[in-house]
């Protein structure tokens, strides 16, 4: 091997590890019984066994129903919750041992953004107390006037008038209230960013705003971003790679252009078709296809593939043995025996296919 | 249901030791008196007081006393006797209970057909002089002391001492079986006094709770039906609103059928509540371990009956 | 042929201790049976105060209702309590957006059908609950008979819906409103709705007032929409002209700013500058001049009405731009083009106020310099 090729190695050395890897997560929450001794009798489980990479600078957005663990997921990856099982390494290394100061590291380089602005704010706090709270806690910038310089600049990256340092979030719109949550992620400018759910209690108009701030936010500090929402035009709109999560599991993950061309999981197709179109000529066009029924309760899920139940395709392996999640081609892994044909997909939906 | 019904009521006894427990060690550690010394007569000598000791078994360790006295309970159902009355402490409650007894349930009911009518009106009105006037009365209500008002009433109102003679005084209570008219006539001013605090304290919960019931989206469906307003009001708003005062209610009836100390004592009615009181002043202890059980026992089953009745009323709540 | 609901003038203001909240202002609309109307516009732009006037649920000491809302030969504003009542629940039938929240935690959902029906009919509880029965059979919910005698918190939240449709439906109403019906639900669940409501309406005639934010949703099930700002309606077509001509900035603004699913990632969404205004001090003019990219000196001064377009009669529109030049707009927006790239086709190229708001291009002083691997500054 040469040196230049072993210095390409090297460089690329750091890109080809992913940031963040999660193997085989798993968090049960118990449900118990008894009133002087808990015994417990079951459990929810809201992440069941997930398995997914996420490459520096790519946006990998997390989309399911209600009960699908995607919320969940969110929480373990910024150690909010601690794992029932299975792994979360962060440049390579397992978050679970981080204790004491490795967690603040921890916590300085992956932030999260929540879904609802108003309850994620402490009321009692000014705007730049709220935002300079991070650099309170990692004894950062202590020299006089260096915060509240460094917290306004803040403020007006993320579209935040900066005179409104001294404000409550209560003056603040839900948009702006957003951004104030953006700020305080961005502020210690971490590697990785995740967005639960972060425009889905604004209005229509607000969303773009947000939607279009975190993208040149994600270019301009090469932000690694994990966007996690139920809206599948969002996430197509925001995401290079999407996983979709069924009841605790992964049941397809692919590159955006793949996963909405041509889905190959049933639940992926049925999702997609479900999508209301603003568009009339093309809502009457579309063969609409109805799922029978509601997501069954995480506490209790269907044998096998979990999917079986609703699944259009559904045979009796289905229910017997659990597929795996593996290589469809073009990119997309599934967890399907019986994955959708280009046919069906076209006759479904046949805006996703062209 | 009757599994959790079960495991309450093994609590149950369990509290009841842990509070006969405390009481006899609080009555030791801090006597009120020593019932040797006040049973001994205007010239006591110390032979008789410590043979008074030897029969009253006061002499024996604290723990030997308490075992036995636990055990006559579980056993025999037997707390003892007083040391005043020389009487059974069982027999002394139940002949006092009935007074007792006629004076909560006659409060509770007239504070309810106060609190609860008074309450729903300034709800549905809020911030109308009607509903100003009586939440200012109420906090009045809220404010006097039990004695206070029971004293000011017989001074305005009793047919011996007072300014105008319209009830019965003090020390007129009759039992309901030997003249029903006269008990009547003799709680009506107790009752009175004893449910205003809480008639008022009852309205404002309630007052409260449905302010908030009727901004729920229930309420709005429940109008979108095309209901007449005071079905709403009933059947949707107060139905969710009162089933928390279900429970206060519980709890107040269970700590006043433990004696209604105050009110007994000012109005001289022979409940449970003025043998605690006399029972204190004379370092009874049999007494005074045999109301404190039966308050604690009252308060106990009251919570129990409130939890189970609570899971009839929301049946969101389930007990295993 | 008269419509079957006629909403003139329709103006509702609240007395708070804020000040006045004139949450609508003048609105006009038609529903005729059979048919379906979507009313779109964000929180705050009165299309849920409209509705509920209708059915008189926003009449309080402190508001205050003129104009006038016919249906079936009746002014329903100067209608008494007891007759909008009876209207209320039998011809008029409304669901709501979370049909947890919006159901009696404390009845038995058959309960709740039954107290609907025999509210308006006088009919025996048997019948009654026969009746239920069949109700939630007809919005499918499985195992009807089960189903009557379980609350509402054993219902998942699909089911909840139909069992409020269901409700909704009892006495048979000629018009439906529908409040965000959709919004608290999952996707798969919300087409499973709109397939139902869509599928009612075919079998029962009625006629559909849908008010909801989402595009989509009324592009799927309306045949006519109206777009709400602050109170008014600043454009009103039907379904298909909306979505092919809109004529009105917002509504572009509206559309142009939703990340589509038929859309192949692409540039930044245009959003609208700025936020609702406030209903308590309104801008002066076009109300959405503050927001408008295409504002000119006169529209800050003069309040636009809500005319027909010149060539169609059907096609209503609250701007003072020329129609001609509204057309190049939109071509130009339809083509991808940015707001401030047209903004000259306006015409005298008076400047909007800066869209401070929505600036969120990277700039030149940003301070820190990326880093990709080192960490915090």
């Amino acid at each position: 091997m040469t040196t230049t090729e072993q210095r390409a190695t090297a460089s690329t050395g750091t890109t080809a590890t992913p940031l963040l890897e999660v193997r085989d997560l798993v968090k049960h929450f118990p449900i118990t019984r008894g009133i002087v001794f808990q015994r417990k009798i079951g459990a929810v489980k809201a992440v069941d066994g997930v398995s997914f990479e996420v490459k520096r600078g790519e946006t990998l957005g997390l989309v399911g129903e209600t009960g699908c663990g995607k919320s969940t997921t969110a929480r373990l990856l910024v150690r909010l919750l601690d794992p029932t099982g299975g792994q979360v390494l962060f440049e390579g290394e397992d978050i679970a041992k981080r204790k004491g100061d490795g967690l603040k590291a921890l916590h300085r380089e992956v932030q999260m953004i929540f879904q609802d602005p108003y309850s994620s704010l402490n009321p009692r706090k000014t705007v730049g107390s709220v935002i300079a709270e991070p650099f309170a806690i990692h004894r950062m910038l202590t020299e006089k006037g260096a915060r509240k310089r460094r917290v306004q600049e803040l403020m007006d990256r993320v579209g935040l008038n900066p005179e409104h340092y001294n404000r409550y979030p209560h003056e603040f719109s839900g948009g702006q209230r957003q951004r104030i949550g953006v700020a305080r992620a961005i502020a210690l400018d971490p590697k990785l960013l995740v967005a639960d759910e972060p425009v889905s209690a604004l209005d229509v108009s607000i969303q773009a705003q947000v939607l279009n701030l975190l993208r040149s936010l994600q270019h301009e500090f090469n932000l690694t971003l994990i966007f996690i929402a139920h809206d599948l035009s969002v996430v197509r709109h925001m995401c290079d790679r999407v996983a979709v999560m069924y009841l605790g599991k992964v049941v397809e993950l692919a590159p955006n252009e793949a996963l909405y061309g041509y889905p190959r999981h049933p639940y992926t197709g049925a999702l997609l078709s479900a999508v209301p179109v603003p568009d009339p000529a093309q809502s009457r066009r579309r063969g609409r296809q109805l799922l029978s029924g509601d997501v069954p309760s995480p506490a209790n899920p269907p044998s096998a593939c979990r999917f079986h139940t609703r699944c259009p395709k559904a045979q009796e392996v289905c229910s017997v043995d659990e597929p795996p999640l593996e290589d469809k081609g073009a990119g997309s892994v599934a967890a399907c025996h019986f994955p959708l044909t280009r046919e069906e997909v076209h006759r479904q939906d046949p805006v996703a296919a062209e | 249901m009757g599994r959790y019904i079960i495991r309450r009521l093994l609590w149950a006894v369990v509290v009841l030791i842990i509070v006969s427990a405390v009481t006899f060690i609080i009555f030791y550690a801090l006597p009120s008196a020593d019932p040797a010394v006040l049973r001994a007569g205007r010239s006591p000598n110390p032979a008789l007081i410590a043979h008074i000791r030897h029969v009253l078994g006061l002499d024996r360790p604290i723990y030997v006393q308490y075992w036995l006295y636990i055990k006559g309970v579980l056993l025999h159902f037997n707390f003892g006797y007083s040391y005043q009355y020389s009487l059974p402490v069982r027999s002394l409650i139940f002949q006092r209970l009935p007074a007792t007894i006629s004076l909560t349930v006659g409060a509770v009911i007239v504070w309810l057909l106060l609190g609860i009518p008074v309450g729903i009106i300034s709800a549905i009105r809020p911030r109308t002089w009607m509903d100003r006037m009586t939440m200012g009365v109420s906090l009045l209500a809220i404010s006097a002391p039990v004695y206070w008002l029971g004293l000011v009433g017989l001074f305005l109102f009793a047919n011996d001492i007072g300014v105008v003679h319209i009830f019965d005084g003090a020390d007129t209570y009759t039992g309901l079986t030997a003249n029903p008219g006269r008990w009547f006539g003799s709680l009506i001013m107790p009752w009175m006094v004893l449910a205003a605090s809480f008639a008022a304290f009852y309205a404002r919960l309630l007052r409260a709770n449905l302010i908030e019931t009727m901004s729920e989206d229930y309420i709005r469906t429940a109008r979108a039906k095309g209901l007449p307003e005071w079905r709403v009001i009933l059947k949707h708003g107060v139905r969710s609103a009162i089933t928390p005062i279900v429970t206060v209610l519980g709890l107040d009836i269970g700590i006043l059928m433990g004696g209604a100390v105050l009110t007994e004592t000012v109005f001289d009615i022979p409940g449970v509540g003025r043998l605690a009181y006399d029972g204190i002043q004379n370092a009874d202890l049999p007494i005074i371990q045999g109301t404190v059980m039966l308050g604690a026992f009252f308060i106990v089953i009251a919570n129990l009956i409130v939890d189970i009745l609570y899971a009839y009323l929301d049946p969101r709540v389930r007990y295993t | 042929m008269s419509p079957l609901l006629e909403v003139e003038d329709l103006r509702v203001s609240f007395d708070t201790e804020d000040g006045v909240v004139h949450a609508v202002d003048g609105v006009s609309y038609q529903v005729d049976t059979g048919k379906t109307l979507g009313i779109v516009g964000e929180s705050g732009s009165g299309k849920t105060v409209s509705s509920l006037t209708t059915l008189g649920l926003t009449r309080s000491r402190s508001t205050r209702i003129s104009g006038r809302i016919v249906f079936g030969g009746r002014d329903l504003l100067t209608a008494s309590t007891d007759e909008l009542r009876r209207i209320r629940g039998s011809e008029i039938a409304m669901i709501f957006q979370d049909p947890l929240s919006s159901l009696h935690p404390f009845y038995k959902v058959g309960h709740q059908l039954v107290e609907a029906i025999r509210i308006h009919r006088d009919v025996s509880k048997s019948a009654a609950r026969k009746r239920a029965m069949d109700l939630v059979e007809l919005v499918g919910i499985p195992d009807p008979k089960r189903r009557v005698d379980q609350y509402p918190h054993e219902f998942s939240g699909g089911m909840r819906q139909r069992a409020m449709i269901a409700m909704a439906l009892a006495n048979e109403p000629k018009l439906l409103i529908a409040d965000e019906p959709t919004t608290a639900l999952d996707v798969t669940v919300q087409a499973q709705i709109l397939a139902l409501l869509q599928d009612l309406q075919d079998r029962l005639g009625m006629a559909i007032i849908i008010i909801t934010h989402d595009l989509g949703v009324v592009a799927e099930i309306t045949d006519e929409i109206c777009v709400m700002y602050a109170g008014r309606i600043v454009e009103h077509a039907s379904t298909d002209e909306i979505f092919d001509a809109p004529e009105h900035p917002y509504t572009w603004g509206l559309l142009t700013s939703i990340p589509r699913l038929d859309q192949q990632r692409g540039d930044d969404l245009v959003p609208i500058s700025g936020r609702p205004p406030s209903l308590i001090q309104r801008p002066s003019g076009c109300f959405f001049h503050p927001r408008c990219p295409y504002v000119q000196k006169r529209h800050r001064t003069v309040d636009p009405p809500l005319v027909s377009l010149p060539d169609n009669g059907r096609h209503q529109v609250a701007c003072l731009l020329e129609p001609t030049i509204r057309r190049q707009i939109w071509n130009g927006l339809k083509a991808g083009r940015d707001p401030t790239s047209l903004r000259q086709l306006a015409g005298d190229g008076y400047p909007s106020r800066a869209p401070a708001v929505a600036s969120t291009a990277p700039r030149a002083e940003t301070p820190e310099v990326p880093s990709s691997g080192t960490g915090g500054p």
